[in-house]
């Protein structure tokens, strides 16, 4: 009798719920404040509950441009972006995002639609098999096959995106799954038996490394953005000052320690500063935190710190040793580690000799160029917007020439106001990237810098920017060619621009007012300065159209097969 | 080298892939990997035989295995005392004048004849994959009508020698 009682209770209690309400459910614990999603035929199950969801929709003009700004999202905010797009075109076209963000460790959850089960494999309207494709570019990826399995799937995959080395996560939802009503079901526990991400790192490691920084004379800590994942710059800084340490930054790790600080060397790498390559190249310990040696930082391996000893802390231990034998290996969290590293208060090297040269070299080899020329410079316009944003702004850029201009000049006192394509490099990512960057910091002045080629990648983008009013300032490094790919081939290919070069372009700032955002031509820097002046503190979107010095080349340059050490266009 | 790597993993959707991808994106040679349930439901054992070059690779490889979400354990059992067999079908020409000398290879290899027809028979042989290829060689000669290997599946021994020499059984 009382069993029955409870039975009937709960089956009363028991409220019938679609896949799709699962789903935008168990997006509402994860206290998701945004959705980047084009609908489609497989996901209308979905979009109708989006409907009278509570959740904000942005409905990018582009697949790719919605993923690009989940990632842009992820970046600044420090939580997974979330994404959904429909079977088929849909999913391929979030291709290039899922690999981008894989590459450069950004938490997403990207739910794609599927035919319905029954089709699956038959080649139906758009299908596609997505988690196929998907596998090589993912964390981890999912396909739905039973409805009461969502709940706990959006769960691990939050989880599994956000934790350890983040990174996307693909669920495939099939249509009739999102479609099908049933029962609540019963809560299911996350079931992830083979995953478990080292946090803390190992004492007698610890306990190496410092006894390593005490002996060294000369001494570097390499920085990536393991530290901004891990929400450590804090502690980089405690650190680096208690142990007097000078740091270098790789590109993703700008903003990691203040650019500003004397400990502070610049960016390494194929367009990083001479005192920063010489600096890894001279060391005799490396440190490095949060960074995996990729090879637009190295060069040529065997140029690479040669007299170093190697200790390197990540949170993937399948990056250590991977490119660079490594004596001191400390699988953890950069956070962890570095708290672990203060505790220590290990003994300062003895290095002023070390810092002395250092010193010497930040004064003798500064980034340089031309500041008397009467064209417009990209670094000068760098420089003006660096100057005019106190260093405060949220720097969100595509990627080539106006890149690495950004990359060197823009000096970020903070962490995370920094938003780059680093390891796949992708062109198209800068402007639907600043869309997702200022939605997670609304209140921050977002510059999105691009050159012309990649905008032309992106440019739809600006309607969602005009439709929700961000008041994006998008600066366009306007040189009329695929700038860094002309470069390459005015050194390594004798000049022979094949394709470079665009000789027909649309007035970008008609293209503006075509989607209502004021634009402005500008053409040298009076102007650069009087209408940044205007512009920067409007609460509107605005694009700019520098016209710079067409020929200017990014330098210093390490070329490729060449050593750290073996940079070109160090001095004037 | 020749290395030998154990894995227990979930199966789930698209583990498979999920490991041979790995091995295809960062070009890692795969001799054979084979694939079959275990003592306990829903785990599978993946035996892979691969051919590398340093132990650097071999350890990267460990690690990206290990890294998998559903890989349980990874164990590189090289240098370990393991029992390794595989398994060969073997369809040779056998016309009956030449059937007698077949016999006479078969039986010191413990192998087994499984099927016989008109003038061609089908051998068994398990153990060490260079036992099994040393017959293979053997009964070329009489012409291999059709061949299928099942690939290496192995397991430590109960009992590790303390001297790291591998050792091999004998049949
Ligand atoms: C999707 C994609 N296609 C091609 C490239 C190769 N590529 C790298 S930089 C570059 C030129 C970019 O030109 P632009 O956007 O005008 O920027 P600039 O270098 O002139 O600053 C190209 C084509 C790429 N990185 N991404």
């Amino acid at each position: 009798m009382l069993q029955e009682a409870a039975f009937t209770e709960a089956k009363a209690k028991a409220k019938s719920i679609s896949g799709a309400e699962l789903m935008l459910e168990a997006l509402e614990k994860e206290n998701v404040e945004v959705i980047f999603g084009y609908p489609g035929g497989a996901v209308l199950p979905i979009y109708d509950k989006i409907y009278d969801s509570k959740i904000l929709h942005v409905l990018p003009r582009h697949e790719q441009g919605g993923i690009h700004a989940a990632e842009g999202y992820a970046r600044i905010s420090g939580k997974p972006g979330v994404v959904i797009a429909t079977s088929g075109p849909g999913a391929t076209n979030v291709v290039t995002g899922l690999t981008d963000a894989m590459m450069d460790s950004l938490p997403l959850v990207v739910f794609t639609g599927q035919v319905a089960t029954g089709v699956i494999g038959t080649d139906a309207f758009q299908e596609a098999d997505i988690l196929g494709i998907t596998t090589p570019i993912t964390k981890y990826n999912y396909q739905v096959r039973n409805i009461e399995d969502i709940p706990r799937i959006v769960k691990e995959a939050f989880y599994i995106a956000s934790s350890g080395r983040p990174g996307p996560v693909v669920i495939d939802i099939p249509k009739d799954i999102a479609a099908t009503i049933t029962d609540t079901p019963a809560e299911q526990e996350m079931d992830l038996p083979g995953y478990q991400p080292t946090v803390e790192p190992n004492y007698l490691q610890i306990r190496k490394l410092t006894e390593a920084i005490s002996r060294a004379k000369k001494p570097v800590l390499l920085a990536g953005a393991g530290i901004l994942h891990a929400k450590a710059s804090g502690l980089l800084k405690e650190y680096a000052e208690q142990q007097q340490l000078p740091v270098v930054h790789t590109l993703l790790g700008l903003g990691g320690f203040p650019a500003e600080h004397p400990l502070f060397l610049g960016l390494a790498g194929m367009h990083g500063c001479y005192t920063a390559n010489m600096a890894l190249y001279e060391c005799d310990l490396l440190v490095n935190i949060g960074a995996r040696f990729d090879d637009r930082l190295t060069g040529n391996l065997q140029h690479f710190a040669p007299n170093a000893m190697i200790a390197h802390v990540d949170i993937d231990p399948a990056e250590i040793g991977k490119n660079i034998p490594t004596q001191i290996p400390v699988v953890a969290d950069a956070g962890e580690a570095l708290s672990q590293l203060v505790k220590q208060n290990g003994k300062q090297p003895e290095h002023s000799e070390w810092m002395e040269r250092l010193d010497g070299w930040k004064k003798e080899y500064p980034y340089f160029y031309d500041e008397e020329a009467p064209s417009l410079k990209p670094q000068k316009v760098m420089e003006l917007l660096y100057k005019k944003t106190n260093g405060e702004a949220i720097v969100v850029t595509d990627v080539g020439q106006h890149q690495m201009w950004a990359a060197q000049y823009y000096k970020f006192s903070n962490a995370d106001r920094w938003v780059t394509s680093g390891g796949l490099g992708t062109m198209g990512f800068g402007l639907p990237a600043s869309i997702g960057a200022q939605l997670a910091d609304p209140s921050a002045c977002v510059i999105a810098v691009v050159g012309d080629g990649g905008f032309q990648m992106s440019t739809q983008e600006l309607a969602v920017i005009k439709e929700l009013n961000l008041p994006i300032k998008i600066a366009v490094f306007n040189n009329m060619a695929l700038g860094m790919v002309r470069q390459w081939q005015e050194i390594f290919y004798d000049s022979r621009y094949s394709h470079s070069k665009i000789p027909v372009q649309p007035s970008f700032v008609k293209l503006a007012d075509a989607y209502d955002i004021k634009g402005y031509v500008i053409n040298n820097n009076e102007e650069a300065e009087k209408i940044l002046d205007e512009v920067l503190n409007n609460n509107e979107p605005v694009l700019l159209d520098f016209r710079i010095e067409p020929n200017e080349n990014v330098y210093p340059m390490i070329a490729p097969g060449k050593g750290i050490h073996e940079m070109v266009g160090v001095k004037k | 080298m020749k290395r030998i790597i154990t894995l227990s993993v979930r199966n789930r959707p698209g583990v498979l892939n999920r490991i041979t991808n790995l091995f295809s994106k960062r070009n890692y040679n795969i001799e054979s990997i084979s694939v079959g349930p275990t003592e306990l439901e829903g785990v599978s054992r993946i035996t892979c035989v691969v051919l590398v070059d340093n132990d650097r690779i071999i350890e990267q490889i460990t690690k990206q295995l290990n890294k998998q979400i559903d890989v349980l354990k990874v164990a590189d059992i090289s240098e370990q005392s393991v029992v390794a067999r595989e398994l060969a079908l073997i369809k040779v020409m056998a016309p009956p004048q030449a059937r007698n000398e077949i016999n006479s290879l078969i039986e010191p290899f413990r192998a087994s004849v499984i099927d016989i027809g008109k003038d061609s028979m089908i051998i068994q042989i398990t153990g060490e994959t260079e036992k099994v290829e040393a017959f293979i060689e053997l009964v070329k000669p009489y012409g291999i009508k059709e061949l299928a290997r099942t690939g290496t599946t192995a397991f430590p021994r109960g009992t590790q020698r303390t001297n790291s020499s591998k050792t091999y059984s004998i049949v």
